[in-house]
């Protein structure tokens, strides 16, 4: 007895399971996140550059807030030193969101990635200013940010 | 001996990936080119290896029976674990597959000297079930979550199997449940190995080989999260530029990044032509897929063929005298 | 003929050496110990069943005249095995050698030698595998596990292959359900393609194939030896029982293994048989021709076990009876439950079995015909059809053994349990991880129930003696039963060596000690002729 039916349908669905991404992805354009850098208050600066180079943050981006938090909260530090040498304030309000915000600094136009539970990341969300939740949700990756932070209103949706 | 062949063929593959991460030439061979050939003979090997044990038939229905048979109404038959029903046969495998019922009911055998004379004891051991538990497991959940790479946008359940995966929320990032699991388990079961003698003088250069693969799989999989760290946004387009046939190479992915695609890509361009093609084998293994229907339900074997019998008309003709004085009947005087 | 061994003293064997050989097992030498392995399979008996290479040699010559171009003819037989047996293809592919089944092989437990772990004695074949049909092995060569064919090698296959009693209890532990009673069954197959089967498999399978039957009982001599079996019937309880053979027209066949018809304690059970049937008035007969239950062929190759296996439908549609009951056996109802119906079906000349007395329908021999004894007393007990006296076992402490192939390849394992119930007062189980599924073997079975390899024998058997040895030292048992009739050979000389004072029984030898017969006189012995407790002199 072979049971040749029953071994043809089991590959097709070891197949079928092994290849969702190549369906699940049929006819999408591989579009990562486009954070837009040209926001007014990037745009007003004179030197363009984030505290550490781009390539390391984008690494290790959370490396460093949980650094700054360690040292603002527990040792009570207030100035970051770079490798360049050059200092910062320690602070999400002040330093990051300065650029990576639309508008002015004040006006703090984030949304929470947390609560985005759907996984949207459509091209669209790349014109928006939302820098965290662009990346983050593009590789679903939750920052735990907003559960101590407070979480501005305005930006809810 | 054994263990270090395996061991310089880990460490060569994983120079071989550290010199095409260092050349940016390369990064198109290391990040494109071999992961599509690698899953091109993973699916593609493990479909020809399928095909060509289906090609044989079972010829005889011999499942191993661990439990009562179907017999008289009233003796309760074991129904998974001697299954004369579909279902029975489901659950059985099922059981094997999912929960690795057999390993379950591992012993340990000891001999020692009791009062009496010697005397042989069948303790329980679990461990191994355990290990390999965990380590199937966690490999299994570890490769769903890496669907988040894959897929866009990132399905729910995938979400869903990372945050429990993650729930313990120690650490930035947090800590995966199962890559803690499968490097322990790993371990344990590359000691066992080592250590246990019987295991150590069975186990083949191709035994430790996976192992030592699936460590620094897994070892530069948790370096790359936590110590040097890469571009996780990069990573994923390179991902979907994969699945859907429209590569893209972003820049500056980060060197751990293509030693652990390639570990990985070999890994499963491997697969098909070892020992882990048991993923395949358990399910058509007779012994666990069949029922023990035997007497209600006759078998048929293809080559089923006659052969050369001794008939009774031979029988007779060599003792009829003989069968005659003992007054049994004969059919010719 | 080498000359007679000394068999070693219990305390001896049981110093087990579990060290690992300080050589890899492919450079450790296969060693020959006088009383360990069997004698060679004798020319007469090649030529009788036409297999091949039929010639005198011993396994204690350097030189088993094995022909030229033997090579081919083995790698041949792998590749038609191949493509025969998705079994044999998946066990050779799958093994990841966790060891699981290590230490389950009753030779392992007892002799300590690595190869007799399954997974080792399945990797002697499998290294020759990888060798020849895939490409790792080709081109990795002992890296990959894989080894050259060689005389050394096939030597070392018959002396592992001829260690393993095909008991599948390997198979119970293993995760991906491989049996090393397979991988046997298929490495014997290629043994016997150059000729080197052993002379207590072919010579029984050569006298089944012309007389009928593994003893080569020629048809006067099975009705004589039942005769003489029913004077002592008529002895014990002064009734006369009327058994009948090659009776055509009768309702029942009944096939038992010719153990049974001569020796003791088979002839004890086969007297039980005698008693149980006349009892119940049954209308059935026995056959001279498919005198054999059991199968040595099936320790041989799958063409021989087909074409002894052939005689008992064949005398079936010849003799007209309408099913088959099959006595106490164990490779034997292996052998009819997953291959005869299959072999030599379908059965459509015979009917559904249904008991005379009861009028159950075995539904689960539906196809097959045929039944077990267990099955059929079992039902009878359940219905009261039996008088029963068990006070008359009161004198015993039994325990069950259950049978490597009745378990492992059927699931007989309630069915004489509850027949001992009823026809004794006094049992007890052995513990738990070494009965029912996971019994252990008697270290005799697949015909290695030779006198020449009796250390071998009594090493294969502690296991199973061990855990006799513990409920005969907490609750006194002094009868081991059985359902087979290699138990029956070979565990007498078993419990004389590790557990003196323990006998062995079939289990319908106790039933028909219990059963009170109709008209029967008052009885003072047992079927053994010894006395009955509170009936004879002695007690």
């Amino acid at each position: 007895m072979y049971k040749g039916g029953k071994i043809i349908a089991s590959l097709i669905i070891f197949a079928a399971l092994f290849t969702i991404p190549f369906f699940y992805n049929m006819g999408k354009v591989n579009a990562g996140p486009d954070v837009a850098l040209d926001t007014p208050a990037i745009q007003q600066l004179s030197d363009k550059q984030c505290v550490e180079s781009p390539e390391f943050m984008r690494a290790n981006h959370m490396k460093l807030l949980n650094q700054w938090r360690e040292e603002a909260v527990r040792n009570g530090q207030t100035v970051y030193i770079n490798s360049q040498g050059k200092e910062y304030p320690i602070s999400l309000q002040d330093t990051c969101l300065k650029c990576h915000a639309n508008g002015s600094a004040s006006k703090v136009a984030l949304s929470n990635p947390a609560s985005s539970t759907t996984g949207v990341s459509n091209p669209a969300i790349n014109e928006s200013p939302e820098f965290c939740a662009s990346c983050h949700d593009y590789s679903a990756v939750k920052p735990k940010c907003w559960s101590c932070h407070f979480e501005p209103k305005e930006a809810a949706k | 001996m054994k263990v270090l062949y395996s061991f310089i063929t880990v460490i060569v593959l994983i120079i071989v990936a550290s010199i095409g991460a260092s050349i940016a030439n390369l990064h198109y061979v290391f990040g494109i080119i071999i992961p599509y050939l690698a899953f091109i003979m993973f699916v593609g090997g493990f479909i020809y290896r399928v095909v060509k044990w289906g090609r044989s038939p079972v010829p005889f229905r011999i499942p191993t029976t661990i439990g009562q048979q179907k017999s008289l109404p009233w003796i309760k038959q074991n129904k998974i674990e001697n299954p004369s029903s579909a279902f029975g046969v489901i659950v059985r495998m099922a059981m094997e597959v999912l929960l690795f019922r057999s390993l379950f009911r591992n012993t340990k055998t000891e001999l020692r000297e009791g009062q009496n004379g010697p005397e042989l004891s069948y303790g329980s051991a679990k461990w191994l079930w355990l290990g390999s538990l965990f380590f199937h497991w966690s490999f299994l959940i570890i490769i769903v979550r890496h669907l988040r790479f894959f897929m866009d946008p990132v399905p729910f359940l995938v979400q869903a199997f990372e945050s429990v995966d993650g729930i313990l929320q120690i650490g930035l990032p947090a800590i995966y449940l199962t890559d803690v699991f499968i490097l322990i388990a790993v371990t344990f079961l590359f000691c066992r190995r080592l250590v246990v003698p019987q295991v150590r003088y069975i186990s083949l250069p191709a035994d430790f080989f996976p192992l030592f693969m699936i460590m620094s799989i897994a070892g530069t999989g948790i370096l790359m999260r936590y110590f040097f760290k890469v571009d996780l946004v990069a990573v994923k387009e390179l991902a979907i530029g994969l699945a859907t046939f429209q590569p893209v190479l972003p820049t500056d992915i980060g060197p751990m990044f293509f030693i652990h695609i390639f570990l990985v890509s070999i890994l499963f361009a491997y697969f098909p032509m070892s020992k882990l093609m048991h993923m395949g084998g358990i399910f058509m293994s007779p012994t666990r897929n069949m029922m023990n229907n035997s007497r209600m339900v006759r078998h048929i074997n293809p080559w089923n063929y006659d052969v050369e019998v001794h008939t009774y008309e031979h029988y007779e003709d060599e003792f009829r005298d003989k069968m005659k004085k003992a007054g049994l009947p004969v059919e010719k005087e | 003929m080498a000359p007679k061994v000394k068999l070693p003293k219990p305390g001896e064997l049981s110093k087990i050496d579990f060290k690992t050989p300080a050589t890899d097992w492919m450079d450790t030498p296969v060693e020959f110990k006088p009383g360990t392995y069997c004698w060679g399979a004798k020319e007469k008996d090649l030529l009788t069943l036409g297999l091949p290479n039929p010639r005198q040699w011993s396994p204690a010559d350097e030189d088993w005249k094995i022909p030229e171009g033997w090579e081919s003819t083995i790698l041949d037989g792998i590749a038609e095995r191949l493509s025969k047996y998705r079994s044999f293809k998946i066990f050779m592919d799958i093994c990841v050698r966790c060891g699981a089944c290590a230490d389950k092989c009753h030779f392992y437990i007892a002799t300590g030698d690595p190869k007799n772990m399954p997974v080792l004695r399945a990797e002697l074949l499998r290294s020759v595998y990888k060798k020849y049909f895939t490409k790792s092995g080709k081109f990795l060569g002992r890296l990959a596990g894989a080894r050259e064919l060689n005389m050394d090698v096939l030597k070392e296959w018959w002396s592992y292959f001829f260690q393993c009693t095909e008991c599948r209890r390997c198979s119970v532990f293993c995760p991906y359900g491989i049996d090393q009673a397979e991988v046997t069954i298929i490495g014997r197959e290629l043994l016997n393609l150059v000729g080197l089967n052993i002379d207590w498999i072919a010579g029984p399978a050569a006298a089944c194939y012309m007389k009928g039957n593994h003893l080569g009982l020629e048809p006067h001599a099975i009705t004589g030896n039942i005769e003489s079996m029913v004077d002592d019937i008529e002895d014990i309880t002064g009734i006369r029982v009327n058994p009948t053979f090659n009776r055509k027209g009768a309702e029942i066949m009944f096939v038992t293994p010719s153990g049974d018809l001569l020796g003791e304690p088979g002839v004890y059970t086969c007297m039980g048989y005698l008693m149980m049937f006349h009892e119940l008035g049954l209308d059935y007969t026995w056959s001279t021709y498919a005198s054999e239950g059991g199968n040595f062929g099936f320790f041989t190759s799958n063409e021989t076990a087909k074409r002894l296996n052939y005689k008992i439908y064949a005398e079936a549609k010849r003799l007209g009876v309408k099913y088959i009951i099959g006595g106490e056996c164990g490779h034997m109802w292996r052998v009819l439950n997953q291959y005869m119906d299959t072999w030599h079906g379908p059965a459509d000349f015979l009917e559904v079995p249904v008991s005379p007395i009861t009028g159950t329908v075995f539904e689960n021999a539906k196809s097959t015909k045929m039944i077990h004894i267990s099955e059929f007393t079992a039902d009878l007990i359940k219905h009261n059809k039996l008088n029963l006296d068990p006070t008359r076992n009161d004198h015993l402490k039994v325990t069950f053994h259950d049978s490597c192939n009745p378990s492992r390849g059927m699931g007989l394992l309630d069915e004489p349990r509850e027949i001992i119930k009823a026809v004794c007062n006094n049992f007890y189980e052995m513990p738990e991880n070494t009965i029912r599924e996971k019994t252990f073997c008697c270290g005799s079975g697949s015909g290695l129930n030779a006198s020449e390899n009796m250390e071998q024998r009594m090493r294969g058997g502690f296991p199973r003696a061990n855990a006799v040895k513990y409920v005969k030292e907490k609750h006194g048992v002094n009868m081991l039963a059985n359902i087979c009739a290699v138990d029956r050979a070979a565990l007498p000389a078993l419990m004389d060596y590790w557990n003196p004072g323990v006998g062995v029984t079939g289990v319908t030898e106790l039933v028909a000690n219990a059963l009170v017969m109709k008209g029967e006189k008052e009885r003072t012995t047992n079927l053994r002729f010894e006395d009955l407790p509170g009936k004879g002199g002695n007690e």
